[in-house]
């Protein structure tokens, strides 16, 4: 089963409890009506899609109903940490250096929570 | 004469469970969806006659009046007496959201040595003693359905649920109960 820690409750909780909500820190533009058709598509449509470190908005939907960022590996399915909406991105290069990445099942999967 | 509507509570009639926990309907309650930010938690206690908890999964319990955290800015108030629980918070006199949920929920009680094993046949929360002790509460899922839990003893809980999916719980629970004594 995969635990996720929910910054409000303060604990780790079966993913049964989660939503996702998509990518974190997209920044609504303040003058919208004037954008052209182009940048619009590029704010409400365009992603990345990253192979690995992803920041992302989660929902602890059928828990305290709080919606909060996350940064996750999307090879390896590992949340790296969760934090409170409104806390800025984290620096994780600076924390601690990202392992380099081995797609073997015993790697991604094997000590998976 | 006049015709009068015969209210039929949702879980009339049901019931369930086994030699290691009892699954029965509650009785009937008045509940509060109460929303409010932190500088109203202290009018709100006292309107409510009972403490708002700040903390995840606490809760207080005083006189058959429940107030269980569900969120950071967020309770469900549950009155065994079926008091009136929105005129208390209204007269709080401060800012707050409080929405009568009498009838949109209601509860199971689940008791017996096998009531943790019966709701962890379908909840996946920890409710082990260290980690969710008596008096420990949390909206979380059970199957399917959303639950909010409270443990009342060291081997009971209050099971809130929404009315229409009171026939599932309830008899998810009874296969729970049934199992949980193996
Ligand atoms: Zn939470």
């Amino acid at each position: 089963m995969l635990l996720i820690y929910c910054p409000y409750c303060e604990e780790e909780r079966s993913e049964l409890e989660f939503r996702g909500a998509g990518d974190a820190h997209i920044v609504r533009p303040s003058n919208i009506a004037d954008i052209t058709d182009e940048e619009f598509e590029e704010f409400f449509f365009l992603r990345d899609n990253p192979k690995g470190l992803i920041f992302e908005r989660w929902r602890h939907i059928n828990g305290c109903g709080r919606f909060f960022n996350a940064a996750r590996d999307t090879v390896s399915d590992k949340f790296k940490l969760t934090y409170k909406a409104g806390e800025p991105k984290p620096d994780l290069d600076a924390a601690a250096p990202a392992a380099a990445l081995v797609e073997t099942y015993e790697a991604t999967e094997s000590n998976a929570k | 004469m006049a015709d009068l509507a015969t209210r039929t509570l949702p879980l009339s009639g049901f019931h369930g469970g086994s030699a290691s926990a009892s699954v029965s309907p509650a009785a009937p309650a008045s509940r509060l969806s109460l929303r409010a930010k932190p500088d109203a938690v202290a009018s709100l206690s006292a309107a409510l006659g009972i403490e708002l908890p700040t903390r995840p999964k606490a809760s207080a319990s005083s006189g058959g009046r429940h107030a269980l955290w569900l969120g950071p800015d967020e309770w469900l108030i549950i009155d065994e007496t079926e008091a009136d629980l929105l005129s208390s918070a209204a007269s709080s006199g401060v800012m707050h959201s409080a929405t009568d949920v009498s009838h949109r929920n209601t509860a199971l009680l689940v008791k017996g040595p096998g009531a943790e094993a019966t709701l962890n046949s379908g909840c996946p929360q920890d409710l082990s003693l260290a980690i969710f002790p008596v008096g420990g509460c949390s909206r979380t899922v059970f199957g399917k359905a959303e639950i909010v839990l409270l443990r009342t003893a060291e081997d009971a809980f209050r099971v809130e649920c929404w009315r229409s999916f009171a026939p599932y719980v309830s008899g998810l629970l009874a296969e729970g109960a049934e199992d949980s004594g193996h």
